[in-house]
C-alpha cells in the first residue's frame, strides 16, 4: 500500500457514532448497566424538578429580594450608605484605569466587573423593592459605575504611560481611604459595619496584613540566628496548632484583659488582628516549602556574582519562591476569605451574619418553611463567585508567569 | 605562551576542609599568578570542586589562609564580598536565573553590586552577550536556550562583573558532546585575553592549548602539577599516569 504524502494528517481520527449508538454503548450496554442508568436517570429528574419548583415557585425569594442592602452592608445604616457606593464606584474607577494600562488579566478583571455591574442594573428595574430606597438610586449606581469601569479602560487605554503611577498610588490609597469614608469620622461606628462590605474588608486585610508578615516569618525561620529563627518557629507552631476560632476569641475576650482599662481595641480591629496572625503562619509555611524547591545553585550563583543576603533574597529566591507557590497561596487566601465568617461567633454581621439576621426579621415569619433556605443559597453563592473569581485569576497568573519555562 | 607572570594574584596555604568526618581537602598550597591560566583535574570526589569554590568562599575552608589579590579571605562579610566582586564563577549547571531574561541575567550585577546605571549596564551586557555570540537571545529566558548558549551567558553574567579572576566549575561536563566546543571556544578567547583563569575541567585539549599550568589533585592534595606538555607527555606520579590513562 502507498502512503499518502501529500495531505499529512493533522489529528487521530475521530469515530463518529449517533446518539442512539452512544447510549447503547455507553448506558446500556447489558441488563445491570440499564437498570442503573434507568435509576439514575430517575433521580437526575427528582432533583431537578425539585430544584426549579423551589427556584420559581417559593416566596422566600421576596425576602432576598428585600434585603439586598442586609446582604451586602449587614446594620450599616441606611442614609450612610452613600459611603460603601462611593468606595465602589471608585475601585471600579482604578479597576477600569488598570485593565487599560496593564490589559491581559487586570483588564479581564475590570471587563467582567463592568459587565456584572450593567446586569444587575438591568435586574435591579425588575426587582420589587419595598424597603428604604438607598441614597443613589440602585439602577443609576449599578449602571454608573459600570460605565466608570468602561471609561476607566478607554481613557488609560490612550494614556498608559501618564496614568501608570498615579493609578499605583491610588490603589496604594484605596484601603485607608476606605476606612476613613467608612467610618466617616465617628459618623458610623465599625460595630455596624456587615454584610459583605464587612467579609471583603476582613479578607482583604488579612490578605494584604499577612503577605509581607508571612514573607518575614518564612525567611526568619530560614535565619542563621538562632533567636529569629527560634522565635518564628515558634510563632508558627502555636498558631498552626490551634483553630482559628480560638484566636478570634482570644482577641475578642482575653486582649481587653492585657490592655489597660481605658484602651479599648475596636472590634473589627481585633478580628482583622487575629485574622492576619492566623493567616501569616500558614503563609509563612508555604512561602518556606517555595523557597525550598529552589535549587542550592541559584543562591550560589548570586552569591558569587557579589549579591549581598538581601539582594539575594529579594532579587532571586523570594520571586521564584514565590511564584512556585502561588496556586498553594491563592488557596489559602480563598479558605481565608471563607474562613472570615466564623467571626459571627464574636458578634460581628458578616455576610453569613447577615443571611442569619434576615432569618430572624418578623416580616417573614408568616412565609412557609421560613426564609433559610433562600438566604443562604444566595449567601453561598456569593461566597462562590468571589472564591471562583480568585481561583481563575491565579490560573491565569500561572500561566502568564510560564513564560519561558 | 609569552605571558609575563610575575605578581601572585591568589595565594593559598595549608588549607584544609571537611565535610563532617570526611577531609576535602588536605594541606593543600598553590600560588596563581595574574593572568595565569590554571586548569586542575582529577577523579571525581578528588576535592578540585572543593577547592576552586574556596577561593569565592562558597565552601568555608577551617585550617589554613587563602588571599586573593592581596585580601585574606576570613569571616568578615566585607572581605568576602569584596572578594567576590573581584572573581566570577562559571557552574557545572549553569545556575541561570530563571526568572529574568538573559539580558537581566547579565545585567543583575553591574546594577546592583558595581551599581551602574540602568543603561551602562545594559549596554556593557550587551557588548558581553556579544562576544560570546548570544545578542540575539538577549530578550529570550534562559529556559528557551539550549545548554550551550546558557553556558556562554553564565559567562557573560560573571565577565559584567569585571572581575580580575575566573573560576570554572566543570563548565562543560552538563552539555550534549555537539555544545561542548562552543563553550570552549569561548573559554579560549578568555584566557588568551590575559584574565586569570582556575578552570576545573576534564578539557584536555583545552589544557593542551591555552593552560599555563596543569594541576591533578587525588583524594583531596594536589598530586601533581605541571606545564600541559611535561604534564601529559612525561607525568611523574602513579596515579598521575593511571588517571591519563583512563580519560585520554
Amino acid at each position: 500500500m502507498e502512503h499518502d504524502v501529500s495531505e499529512p494528517r493533522t489529528r487521530a481520527p475521530r469515530p463518529s457514532i449517533g446518539v442512539v449508538e452512544w447510549l447503547r454503548q455507553n448506558l446500556f450496554s447489558n441488563w445491570w448497566n440499564s437498570l442503573i442508568s434507568i435509576v439514575l436517570l430517575i433521580v437526575i429528574f427528582q432533583v431537578v424538578t425539585g430544584l426549579l419548583r423551589w427556584i420559581l415557585g417559593s416566596e422566600g425569594w421576596i425576602a432576598v429580594a428585600n434585603s439586598v442592602r442586609i446582604i451586602l452592608l449587614g446594620r450599616y445604616p441606611p442614609a450612610e450608605a452613600w459611603r460603601p457606593q462611593l468606595i465602589v464606584t471608585m475601585a471600579a474607577l482604578l479597576l477600569g484605569l488598570s485593565g487599560g494600562i496593564w490589559r491581559g488579566i487586570p483588564l479581564n478583571l475590570a471587563v467582567g466587573f463592568s459587565a456584572i455591574m450593567a446586569l444587575l442594573g438591568l435586574i435591579s428595574f425588575a426587582m420589587p423593592t419595598s424597603e428604604v430606597p438607598l441614597p443613589v438610586a440602585t439602577p443609576l449606581f449599578l449602571f454608573g459605575t459600570a460605565i466608570l469601569g468602561a471609561g476607566g479602560i478607554a481613557t488609560a487605554w490612550r494614556l498608559r504611560d501618564t496614568l501608570r503611577w498615579p493609578v499605583i498610588a491610588g490603589w496604594l490609597l484605596l484601603y485607608p481611604v476606605t476606612i476613613l469614608i467608612l467610618r466617616g469620622g465617628d459618623t458610623v461606628g465599625t460595630n455596624l459595619w456587615g454584610g459583605l462590605l464587612l467579609t471583603l474588608l476582613l479578607s482583604v486585610s488579612g490578605i494584604v496584613l499577612s503577605f509581607p508578615l508571612g514573607i518575614l516569618l518564612a525567611l526568619g525561620r530560614r535565619s542563621d540566628l538562632p533567636v529569629i529563627k527560634w522565635f518564628c518557629v515558634g510563632y508558627i507552631e502555636l498558631i498552626r496548632g490551634v483553630p482559628l476560632v480560638t484566636l478570634l476569641f482570644m482577641a475578642s475576650l482575653m486582649l481587653p484583659l492585657f490592655l489597660p482599662p481605658e484602651v479599648r481595641v475596636d472590634a473589627v480591629v481585633r478580628a482583622i488582628v487575629a485574622v492576619t496572625l492566623f493567616s501569616a503562619a500558614y503563609l509563612a509555611e508555604n512561602v518556606r516549602g517555595g523557597l525550598q524547591s529552589l535549587p542550592r545553585g541559584q543562591t550560589e550563583a548570586a552569591r558569587a556574582l557579589g549579591l549581598n543576603v538581601v539582594q539575594t533574597t529579594l532579587l532571586i529566591t523570594l520571586p521564584q519562591a514565590l511564584r512556585a507557590v502561588i496556586p498553594v497561596l491563592v488557596g489559602q487566601f480563598i479558605a481565608l476569605f471563607k474562613d472570615t465568617s466564623l467571626v459571627v461567633i464574636i458578634g460581628l454581621t458578616d455576610l453569613l451574619g447577615a443571611a442569619q439576621a434576615i432569618n430572624t426579621q418578623p416580616a417573614w415569619f408568616g412565609i412557609p418553611g421560613g426564609v433559610w433556605r433562600e438566604t443562604f443559597f444566595v449567601v453561598a453563592g456569593i461566597y462562590w463567585i468571589f472564591s471562583f473569581t480568585m481561583s481563575r485569576t491565579a490560573r491565569r497568573i500561572e500561566s502568564n508567569l510560564n513564560v519561558g519555562r | 605562551m609569552n605571558k609575563e607572570l610575575t605578581e601572585d594574584i591568589i595565594v593559598c596555604e595549608g588549607v584544609n576542609k571537611w565535610f563532617g568526618e570526611f577531609q576535602a581537602l588536605k594541606d593543600v598550597s598553590m600560588r596563581v599568578k595574574k593572568g595565569e591560566v590554571v586548569v586542575i583535574c582529577g577523579p571525581s570526589g578528588s576535592g578540585k570542586s572543593t577547592f576552586i569554590r574556596t577561593i569565592n568562599r562558597l565552601e568555608e575552608h577551617q585550617e589554613g589562609r587563602i588571599f586573593v589579590d592581596g585580601i585574606e579571605m576570613t569571616n568578615d562579610i566585607r572581605n568576602i564580598d569584596t572578594i567576590r566582586r573581584e572573581v566570577g564563577m562559571v557552574f557545572q549547571q549553569f545556575n541561570l536565573f530563571p526568572h529574568l531574561t538573559v539580558l537581566q541575567n547579565v545585567t543583575l550585577a553591574p546594577l546592583w553590586v558595581r551599581k551602574k546605571t540602568r543603561k551602562e549596564s545594559e549596554a556593557k551586557g550587551m557588548e558581553l552577550l556579544e562576544r560570546v555570540g548570544i545578542v540575539e537571545q538577549a530578550l529570550k529566558y534562559p529556559g528557551q536556550l539550549s545548554g550551550g548558549q546558557q553556558q556562554r551567558v553564565a559567562i557573560a553574567r560573571a565577565l559584567a562583573m569585571e572581575p580580575r579572576i575566573m573560576l570554572f566549575d566543570e563548565p562543560t561536563s552538563a552539555l550534549d558532546p555537539e555544545m561542548v566546543k562552543e563553550v570552549l571556544d569561548v573559554m579560549k578567547t578568555l584566557a588568551r585575553g590575559g584574565i586569570t583563569m582556575l578552570c576545573v575541567t576534564h578539557e584536555m585539549g583545552f589544557a593542551r592549548e591555552v593552560a599555563d599550568r596543569v594541576v591533578f589533585m587525588d583524594r583531596g592534595t594536589i598530586v601533581e602539577e605541571n606545564t600541559p606538555e611535561e604534564f601529559f607527555t612525561n607525568p611523574n606520579h602513579e596515579r598521575t599516569k593511571l588517571f591519563l590513562s583512563q580519560i585520554l
